[in-house]
């Protein structure tokens, strides 16, 4: 009883003075094997019954003395036994809750006695008498300092001794002891149930499995191999971190019939990982499969090769792992005793952070070491007993040097296997990590501990005095939020939100509402099923709980799954029946004294349905259940605190473009102009966010002009303290410097100035605006001049060199928009702008390769001696003509536009005829995209300057396509094209496939056109055609 | 309305409420005069927080010495933890109970409730209101009180 007490059952180290055993199953089996074994001895062991022990075993009980019948003076508060011992003192005294007993008889009457909570006598007598042994036996039989109590002391004990006194003592020595070993054995069973694997086994089984692999067919495996060489000094290969996840070694397997595999061998099974990652050394840890029980039964499902060699060697197998075991079961007992020692010392030095955790678990820790030898004892005393029982009871006795890791680590992989699946689609998901890991538990802990303990245990006054107090914390700091949650105050907190009472669930939901501003947190309360509960909620008639519930909700559904669960439970719908203050203002607001008012619960409404506009599903039934209106009525408030959650989902929204439509709709651009205008900086940043976002929308861009909206967003350029507020506003001024007026606009407040000077030392987010805005207005010549004169080209070519592929897709524009102006030319020139807008041309991002290519188009023009220039970048001609083979339309253009503007010195032309233009250019022909039709015509009409390139285009069967652009409706397709038809009519065949496509028809409107360009173009085309045909006549004539 | 639905209806506003009688019964003589039962049920159906703290207060101060005392305290908390932990003296917890209760909200620190303590405290935490035992009825039963009583009366105005 000793021993198995002081070891097996588990302390807990909780509150001050007293420890108490924990109630785990395990306990719970020892105390009902003591109380047996304790109520048998009057009938089994009548002499043993009698003894008295040296020490009464004091505690504190629960019965009163009306329970105490025959064989007992009771009075009121008293109870005496009527077996005394020989001084005449009673054996059992019961005085106030106070209990003493001296002998097992007593003992055993009080367990019948007590029936029903005889369970929790015996353990307040154990918790009581953390030494029992001692006091029955006295102080040299204890066995609390660590000391093993085995028949040998028993034996020396006997023979110092004499007289029959003393043989009744040794008896109950005796009995004790056979009683400790039965626990042992019983609790070890227990042990054995949790734990499957250990490194020695796992080695085992892989080296058995290693000899049966290699070539041929009849053996199980190709090969097997590890990850790793090295190995810890405690059989582990996995590096530390991993092994405090209960990982032993990660083995790569080639079955016959599949591919190779990557296993991860753990203390709870085996299971297959992802794998090698690109970094050779580094392994993908993370769960791909089940969990098997081992090695041999993962192998046998993943490959029928195996099972079906495995079968036939099963025998053999069996043989082998026999003999394996036999030859290692003597040496092992010692090695094992070391290997584990100095494994649980080098585990001691990686956890050491976590050791306040640890003491806890420290019973168990010492009791590895004992229990090797305790086995060796009990294996010697039953000899009956088979190899596989005895195998059962080594492999539990290597586990506990790493018992502490395994068992903290057990809670956590239900976590990581249901996150593994679902999770990994999440948005913004830290790795969970332990509290522990931050040292020390803080005093904080305990304390929250205690009123988590008073959440469960009390009725509702007390339920709320906890949750008061526990408001007192400082819910923002991490260990109290986790704490909470580590002594299972999460499931509580939840758990009141589903009773009737209102002051629970608001205390209960103050505290959420706290604490759900940690990540963790907030996927656990998704894990307990809160956001259900709280979605209920919202249908109160109490609007502070409405609110709390709503605020929880804005601060839970930060992340993908939460969002979901809020729109399946029909959150939505419910907050944004909040949103509707008119609603309730008409009913006698109900008498309440945690009153909060309809613009409260609008708000909390709003801020949850920010949080969850960011799905896009959500976004949809925010729409469907008709928020837009009610959002738009709450703008014309003034309240800052309601207009920042309000603006700020619109500004999520409007990313769709049904939400632009309805936006406009709703005249809501006007309010968000407004409060632009406003004196807080957050709402100044959603608003100029949602500008940015419904700016995609030309109408909507004059509507913000309309407005006024341009001044406020110029004049909030100057503020570059705030640098996502600085992003937003420069978005806005991005998106609407599409609109030629409302450029102008821009130009009358001085907005490209201060863009310009925005173009150094801001971040990222705001370069891109800021370089689109540019881009945009630089279209105006005189913006060109501008942002020259203003220093601006310089800074836009240094930001060439980027890597962000938004930013350089809008630098080139802008450095292209600039190009224009000659001058501005000069220095992008001089600065080797050209250069690297070429090489942008090899970027992978299509977006980034055509706005290179349109950017060049201008350089080249405007560039002195652009020919010169062109050749000079090695391989530049090739690369260009080379993009001609992409699949991207857009980049096709540009590069067409490109070819156009490079065609134009002749020998450049020289150069990209023999890398072989004219086949690609005819290749993409057969185009129905306007934008690339005209630039392609432009193109092959350059191109039909050099050599027999007219011709060619005609091999290749470009011209009739050609014709047919003739059909489109953009008069700058047909310009090109005709011009195009005309330098291909000059051929003699192209001329009769332009003919035989019915041009002429065609070609004879467009000469009736107000373009000039195109008018000659198609005449002289006309011509051509003409002239041959008369050639033709005058053949056939003469 | 009849006689027995008014009745039942008291009873269903009033079951929590332990020391109901004594805090309506101002002038200490036994029995619940018209003017106080009138001023009771206007403290409960449309009490301010200030009314409603003044006669929790009231009903909380046992002795009516003008401080809710530890023994007070524990008096009124002592069958408010249904699961005793077993591990430990039922009684601890409550004292345990009480000193947390007093850490809250004893601001002057002198070991025992005073009102000004009690009203801060309150108002700081609404929830604190019925800190040791309900006796305010229910929103409940209260609308469901109002419900029946004033159901004739139209013209009756809520707002006052």
């Amino acid at each position: 009883m000793g021993l198995a007490l002081a070891r097996a059952a588990q302390w807990t180290a909780v509150g001050h003075g007293t420890t108490t055993l924990e109630s785990t199953p395990l306990n719970e089996a020892i105390v009902k094997e003591i109380v047996v074994f304790v109520e048998s001895v009057l009938s089994k062991h009548p002499q043993a019954a009698r003894f008295v022990f040296i020490e009464p075993l004091e505690w504190k009980t629960d019965l009163v003395p009306s329970a105490f019948g025959l064989g007992y003076v009771t009075s009121e508060n008293t109870v005496q036994s009527e077996e005394v011992d020989k001084h005449g003192e009673p054996l059992l005294f019961l005085s106030k809750s106070k209990i003493k007993v001296r002998s097992f008889g007593q003992l055993s009457r009080l367990l019948l006695t007590a029936k029903g909570t005889k369970l929790k006598e015996a353990q307040a007598c154990l918790e009581a008498n953390r030494d029992p042994v001692a006091k029955i036996l006295g102080l040299d039989y204890g066995t609390a300092k660590g000391e093993s109590f085995n028949q040998l002391t028993i034996l020396e004990k006997m023979t110092m001794g004499v007289g029959p006194e003393h043989e009744i003592k040794m008896n109950v020595a005796m009995l004790i002891q056979q009683l400790d070993t039965y626990l042992l054995n019983h609790s070890l069973k227990h042990i054995a149930l949790e734990i499957h694997l250990n490194p020695s086994t796992v080695r085992n089984d892989i080296e058995l499995l290693k000899s049966c692999s290699g070539k041929g067919k009849e053996t199980v495996l190709e090969s097997i191999e590890y990850t790793s060489e090295y190995e810890f000094s405690n059989g582990c290969r996995a590096p530390p971190w991993r092994q405090m996840l209960g990982e032993m070694c990660y083995v790569l397997v080639k079955p016959h019939d599949a591919e190779t595999l990557c296993i991860t061998c753990c203390t709870e099974g085996v299971f297959l990982n992802g794998g090698k990652t690109d970094d050779e050394r580094e392994l993908d840890y993370e769960r791909k499969s089940n969990i098997y029980k081992d090695l041999v039964t993962f192998l046998s499902e993943k490959s029928a090769t195996f099972s079906e060699n495995m079968a036939k060697k099963e025998n053999k197998f069996d043989e082998q792992q026999k003999k394996h075991l036999q030859q290692d079961e003597a040496p092992k007992k010692e090695q094992t005793v070391s290997k584990f020692d100095s494994a649980k010392s080098a585990l001691d030095q990686i956890n050491f952070v976590r050791s306040p955790i640890r003491k806890r678990l420290q019973p168990s820790l010492n009791w590895r070491s004992t229990v090797d030898s305790k086995d060796k004892n009990s294996v010697r005393d039953v000899p009956g007993e088979t190899l596989a029982a005895r195998l059962e009871k080594t492999r539990p006795s290597l586990i506990p040097g790493r018992g502490p890791v395994i068992r903290k680590v057990l809670e956590r992989p239900e976590d990581i296997v249901s996150e593994s699946s679902s999770e990994s689609e999440e948005d913004e998901e830290p790795p969970d990590h332990l509290l522990e890991a931050n040292a020390d538990l803080p005093s904080e802990y305990w304390q929250i501990q205690k009123l988590v303990k008073y959440l469960k245990g009390g009725n509702q006054t007390v339920t709320v005095i906890a949750l008061c107090s526990l408001r007192d914390f400082n819910l923002a700091q991490e260990t109290c939020q986790l704490a909470i949650r580590d002594v299972g105050g999460l499931e509580v907190l939840i758990n009141l939100l589903d009773t009737d009472e209102l002051k629970c669930k608001i205390g209960s939901l103050k505290i959420l509402k706290e604490i759900s501003h940690n990540p963790q947190i907030r996927r656990n309360i998704v894990d307990l099923g809160g956001l259900p509960v709280m979605v209920s909620i919202l249908d109160s008639p109490n609007k502070s709980l409405k609110c709390l519930a709503a605020e929880t909700i804005a601060n839970v559904a930060k992340f993908r799954r939460a969002r979901r669960a809020v729109r399946q439970h029909g959150g939505i719908t419910k907050l944004v029946a909040l949103l509707d203050c008119r609603q309730n203002s008409s009913e006698p607001s109900q008498p309440s004294l945690y009153e909060a008012t309809d613009v409260d619960v609008a708000r909390c409404g709003a801020q949850a349905l920010w949080s969850c506009s960011k799905s896009y599903a959500n976004k949809e039934a925010i729409r469907k259940a008709g928020g837009i209106p009610l959002l738009a009525q709450l703008l014309k408030t003034s309240h800052e605190d309601m207009l920042i959650p309000v603006v700020g989902t619109l500004q999520e929204c409007a990313s769709e473009e049904n939400y632009r439509a309805a936006i406009k709709e709703e005249r809501i651009i006007g309010n968000l102009v407004k409060n632009l205008n406003s004196e807080n900086e957050e709402l100044q940043e959603h608003c100029a966010m949602a500008i940015y976002q419904c700016a995609e929308d030309e109408d909507t861009r004059e509507l913000v002009r309309l407005h006024g909206g341009l001044k406020p967003l110029a004049s909030l350029l100057s503020k570059t303290d705030n640098k996502e507020r600085l992003a937003a506003v420069t978005g806005a001024i991005w998106k609407c410097s599409i609109n030629k007026e409302n450029v102008t606009k821009f130009h009358e407040y001085k907005a490209i100035e201060t863009l310009v000077e925005l173009l150094t030392d801001q971040p990222e987010e705001v370069l891109v605006n800021v370089a689109g805005a540019l881009g945009e207005c630089c279209q105006e010549y005189e913006n060109c001049v501008l942002v020259r004169k203003c220093g601006g080209i310089q800074p836009l070519v240094n930001l060439l060199v980027g890597i962000n592929q938004a930013l350089l897709v809008n630098v080139a524009k802008a450095v292209g928009a600039c190009a224009v102006d000659p001058e501005s030319m000069m220095i992008i020139d001089r600065l080797d702008g050209v250069r690297l807008l070429w090489s942008l041309l090899k970027n992978p991002h299509p977006d980034v390769k055509a706005s290179a290519a349109w950017a060049l188009c201008p350089c080249i023009e405007n560039a002195k001696d652009a020919g010169e220039m062109v050749r000079s970048f090695v391989g530049g001609l090739e690369l260009v003509v080379n993009l001609l083979k992409s699949d991207n339309e857009e980049v096709l253009a540009s590069v067409c536009a490109a070819i156009t503007n490079i065609a134009k010195d002749q020998e450049n032309l020289a150069v990209i005829t023999d890398h072989g233009v004219v086949p690609l250019l005819s290749k993409l022909a057969n185009t129905n995209n306007d934008k690339l039709r005209r630039h392609l015509a432009e193109a092959i009409s350059r191109c039909c300057m050099w050599g027999r390139n007219k011709a060619a285009f005609g091999e290749h069967k470009a011209v009739a396509p050609l014709v047919h652009y003739l059909k489109s409706k953009d008069t700058n397709v047909h310009r090109a094209t005709a011009q195009a038809l005309y330098q291909l009519s000059e051929d003699i065949d192209n001329c009769i496939t332009i003919h035989e496509n019915g041009a002429v028809k065609l070609l004879l409107d467009m000469i009736g056109s107000n373009d000039q360009e195109l008018q000659e173009a198609a005449a002289g085309c006309i011509s051509n055609i003409r002239r041959l045909a008369l050639a033709i006549d005058k053949a056939r004539y003469t | 309305m009849n006689r027995k639905k008014l009745q039942k209806l008291t009873e269903s506003l009033t079951k929590n409420c332990k020391h109901l009688f004594r805090g309506f019964d101002k002038d200490n003589d036994g029995c619940v005069s018209i003017s106080e039962w009138i001023n009771g049920l206007s403290l409960f159906l449309r009490g301010s927080l200030e009314e409603k703290i003044k006669y929790c207060f009231e009903v909380f101060d046992l002795n009516g010495d003008g401080y809710i005392s530890k023994e007070e305290m524990f008096h009124m908390l002592k069958n408010s933890l249904l699961k005793q932990p077993s591990e430990e003296d039922p009684d601890e917890g409550i004292k345990d109970l009480v000193e947390i209760t007093l850490k809250k909200m004893d601001y002057d620190h002198d070991g025992k409730l005073s009102f000004a303590d009690y009203e801060q405290a309150v108002k700081e935490e609404t929830l604190l209101l019925e800190a040791f035992g309900p006796c305010l009825p229910d929103p409940k039963s209260q609308m469901e009180f109002e419900a029946q009583v004033f159901k004739d009366s139209h013209d009756f105005n809520y707002d006052i």
